[in-house]
């Protein structure tokens, strides 16, 4: 028992690897938040009237609402004033053309981030868009993907060349109106990435999407709108990063997902801002509303691991409005030190036959606390609809907690609906057994864990699969339960 | 609060209600703290995480008049011979609109220290569970209660036979509302049988709102059985506060069938070792009724037991709500905490809203829950066509095994043979099976 409680002790003692800064001669708004800064924004990037217009409805129903206290998370309330709502490096000139023209000094700091931007990264064959603070620097692969059609880009590069497409799509899976900090995201968002894929095309390489926040007193807002057209399939994944402050940054996305008939988008996250250090001090907020919408014979399937931020509220969802569409939601949530996760994920069934699992891994150590949130909505004529939830906790350390507050709403007699949950720790005997086996203490943690997590890990990209196994042993570095 | 300005038109304040208060001066404080707490707040609404699913407006717009006195209506005692558990062979002690009638009851001479009684002849510390809740509900009880229950245990005593506590609405005129305070107190290794039954003969919209507080003391083991059955234009509001003593064993029952809206708050806190307590429930609905049970089990100590069940058969239009919290507080390790709801519905107008939740702040410990929601097996049914049984009697059959598995976990054997024999006749009689 002794020995346990020292080794929990020697855990909480792990590195952030991505704390850097990058030195770089940034842009930055004045902190504050007003319909200045909204106009700001919107000028900044060329914006048509009607993106303007929306942005100032959004900003003007956002002054109405009150910030939610209901997620299972404390924390000071936010200063709006103090934020500067955009950051982007400075650009020489006209701005880069292509990226051999970009600022070495980013693409250094992308290279020790381990995104490949260059076209050497032609062998890692996935296209990256690499978003720093409030602007999108570049993207790989342009051409060949849009030898295939599809449209891979900044969303504020998609206004300016794509403005039908955005304009059809943009906020449709999330109004403006949706919550506080979607809307603020409506109003001040700055860039993200657009993916549209045309009908019957399967996405020939992996899309992805790295963020870094690096200026400091800067929230990012970033916005993403994938649409896949009827019968075409895409895999995107999204990485994030932000050096090591003191104070507090706001990370607070939105990202829309459009699954047209019988498309099939697959959306990975793995998600490590930086989560503050042991005493809970400085760390990212990471607020975030993702949401994708199922047309008929759909499927939208969430993948994420959740190693960083200092307090996480996700709630990926999927709206199955078409009959016959799939959602899916698998999840590996992580805290540790102070570090606070509500997440969880909404399956709002519509459509006749629809289906929808759920696999929630929540883990615990230090004083982190993890809480699942989800619902399962059964409309009155989604008919023969099937659920199957399943949220695991599993606790290191006598100080941390873990809960679980699932919602479970049916209208419809033919509903199939199935919650499980379990709680459980990492027990001395299963330490024990591995130690006399000739392995680590800490190796044998790693190991349980990652068994622990080895159903949502399979849902990952074989690369990110790699780097999520490695990210969450560095998270759990020096921790045994 | 347009509501209890009504209350106030008709009723003196509450110092002249008071004075015809038999228990009067003691009770003054709390009272107008309770008075005090409901005008600060206001109903729940929709918009309140504890109330989400049930919207009291219908409740918030009666005139809620506290009845004052008992209703003149003479109720003879063949009306109520055939009520459930009327015949049971217990101590009885009846309630008409929340006050006391001695004619109705009958109570046995009690051994030394069991003191069966109505409210108003004893005087116990009301109100020292119930404070800290900010229910509206409780704050209205605190000002307006009448009478109830005083059920007191001495220490190594046991309740010859069970208790029966009858609560009888006759309301007659919509908004009548009866406030009902209980107070259960067992000592040390104390033992007994408490049924509190609550039915109307009235069809008014009337309500009754319940408060019990109960202390479980070391080594005692209780059980207590609430079956509603109340009008199915009744408000039913109740709220239990427990508090367990060590290696304490308390069964609650709720049998929830009446009422066209019924919330059953129910606080347990374990706060000493190895206490076992198990919350069982089972609401069978139709037309336009509502059920909730909201309950939060606080484990604040280790070796800990808890297990909730709870049932619902939903037909019609009806809802059924369940919200179940357990919290396991910093060092309460080695607790085992399950919970479980599961929902039957027959109409596909019904509604299902479960919320098993778990709050966990320990790491030894074993806690899980489960929910489900769906419609009858086709394939039972068919199973006990091919053996003959007719449509209907299948299907009576597995929702009377879906009732059971709730009822069967009563020990008191009468009790629990009438509530079966209810819910079998209930089933044909009031809901479509063919």
């Amino acid at each position: 028992m002794r020995a346990d409680t020292d080794t929990i002790d020697e855990f909480v003692a792990s590195d952030y690897k991505y704390g850097f800064v990058t030195d770089i001669d940034s842009e930055s708004l004045e902190p504050g938040l007003g319909e200045d800064a909204v106009r700001f924004i919107s000028a900044k990037k060329n914006e048509p009237e009607w993106l303007l217009e929306w942005r100032l409805k959004a900003f003007r129903h956002w002054e109405k609402l009150e910030c939610p206290t209901w997620p299972h998370v404390k924390y000071p309330p936010v200063n709006f004033q103090d934020i500067s709502y955009y950051s982007a490096p400075k650009k020489k000139g006209d701005g880069p053309k292509s990226l051999d023209e970009v600022d070495p000094k980013l693409l250094e700091t992308y290279e020790k981030l381990g995104v490949p931007l260059h076209e050497r990264a032609r062998l890692a064959g996935v296209a990256v868009d690499a978003v720093f603070d409030s602007e999108s620097i570049g993207t790989t692969f342009k051409a060949d993907l849009a030898k295939a059609g599809v449209i891979f880009c900044s969303i504020s590069e998609a206004v300016q060349e794509h403005p039908e497409l955005v304009k059809k799509y943009l906020g449709t899976v999330v109004p403006y109106t949706d919550n506080f900090y979607a809307t603020l995201n409506s109003a001040v968002f700055s860039d993200g990435s657009f993916v549209y894929i045309p009908k019957g095309t399967r996405c020939p390489m992996e899309l992805s999407t790295y963020f870094r926040i690096n200026a400091a007193n800067t929230g990012q807002f970033e916005r993403t709108l994938i649409i896949a057209e009827e019968s075409s399939h895409v895999s995107y994944l999204e990485g994030c990063t932000a050096p090591m402050r003191d104070e507090n940054q706001l990370h607070a996305a939105v990202v829309e997902l459009v699954a047209l008939d019988n498309a099939e988008i697959k959306y990975s996250t793995v998600q490590n801002w930086y989560p503050g250090d042991e005493e809970g001090l400085g760390g990212i907020y990471n607020f975030v509303t993702k949401r994708g919408i199922c047309k008929t014979n759909a499927k939208i399937s969430w993948t994420q691991v959740e190693t960083g931020s200092a307090i996480t509220w996700k709630y990926p969802s999927v709206i199955l409005r078409g009959d016959n569409s799939i959602g899916e939601f698998y999840s590996v949530a992580l805290t540790n030190n102070m570090q606070q996760a509500d997440t969880g994920t909404k399956m709002v069934h519509l459509g006749k036959n629809t289906r929808s699992t759920i696999i929630s891994k929540g883990i615990s150590a230090g004083r982190g606390q993890n809480s699942y949130r989800g619902l399962v909505q059964v409309g009155k004529k989604a008919a023969n609809a099937r659920n199957f939830s399943q949220c695991d906790s599993l606790l290191i350390g006598d100080r941390c907690g873990a809960h679980t507050f699932p919602y479970i709403e049916v209208k419809n007699t033919t509903a199939n609906i199935e919650h499980e949950a379990t709680t459980s720790k990492i027990g001395e005997d299963q330490i024990f057994y591995c130690n006399q086996r000739g392995l680590e203490t800490q190796d044998a943690v790693n190991m349980i864990v990652n068994g622990f997590c080895k159903e949502v890990f399979r849902e990952l990209p074989m690369e990110f699969a790699m780097e999520a196994q490695k990210l969450l042993d560095v998270s759990l570095e020096g921790s045994v339960g | 609060m347009s509501s209890i300005a009504t209350a106030n038109s008709t009723v003196t304040p509450v110092e002249a209600f008071v004075a015809i208060e038999q228990n009067g001066a003691t009770l003054l404080p709390l009272r107008k703290a309770g008075l005090a707490r409901f005008s600060e707040s206001d109903y729940p609404t929709l918009r309140d995480e504890d109330w989400r699913f049930t919207n009291v407006k219908p409740l918030s717009e009666l005139p809620f008049r506290p009845t004052l006195s008992p209703v003149s209506q003479a109720i003879l005692e063949e009306q109520l011979s055939d009520v459930i558990f009327g015949q049971l062979d217990a101590d009885r002690l009846v309630f008409v609109d929340g006050h006391f009638s001695s004619a109705l009851s009958q109570i046995a001479d009690q051994p030394n220290g069991v003191t069966i009684s109505n409210l108003a002849n004893v005087e116990v510390e009301l109100g020292s569970l119930s404070t800290g809740d900010d229910n509206p509900f409780v704050a209205l009880n605190d000002a307006f209660f009448t009478d109830g229950a005083v059920i007191q245990i001495a220490d190594g005593q046991r309740l010859a036979k069970p208790v029966h506590l009858l609560f009888v609405t006759t309301a007659s005129e919509d908004g009548d509302a009866a406030h009902i305070r209980n107070w259960i107190f067992a000592g040390t290794n104390a033992q007994g049988t408490i049924i509190e039954s609550h039915i109307s003969l009235g069809q008014a919209a009337s309500v009754t709102n319940v408060v019990t507080e109960s202390r479980i003391g070391d080594g005692a083991d209780i059980e207590h059985i609430k079956f509603q059955d109340q009008s199915n234009r009744a408000f039913h509001l109740a709220s239990l506060y427990s508090k367990l003593g060590r290696d304490a064993q308390y069964g609650f029952h709720s049998i929830a069938l009446g009422a066209r809206l019924s919330r059953n708050n129910l606080r347990m806190r374990l706060a000493q070792p190895g206490i076992e307590c198990v919350l069982n429930g089972l609401y069978m609905l139709r037309g336009q009724q509502l059920a909730d049970h909201h309950m939060i089990v606080e484990h604040a100590a280790p070796h800990c037991d808890s297990h909730e069940y709870f049932n619902g058969i939903l037909d019609d239009q009806s809802r059924g709500v369940f919200h179940g919290r357990i919290l396991v507080q910093p060092g309460a390790q080695k607790t085992d905490a399950k919970q479980t709801n599961k929902n039957l519905l027959l109409s596909d107008d019904a509604t299902a809203n479960t919320k098993p939740q778990l709050e966990i702040y320990a790491d030894d410990v074993k806690c899980t829950h489960g929910a489900t929601i769906g419609a009858m097996d086709d394939d039972a049914i068919f199973y006990l066509q091919t053996r003959g049984i007719d449509t209907a009697t299948a299907r009576r059959m597995l929702l009377h095994g879906f009732a059971g598995e709730i009822v069967e976990r009563i020990r008191h054997d009468a009790v629990r043979e009438e509530l079966d024999a209810l819910v079998w006749n209930r089933l044909e009689s009031e809901h479509k099976l063919d």
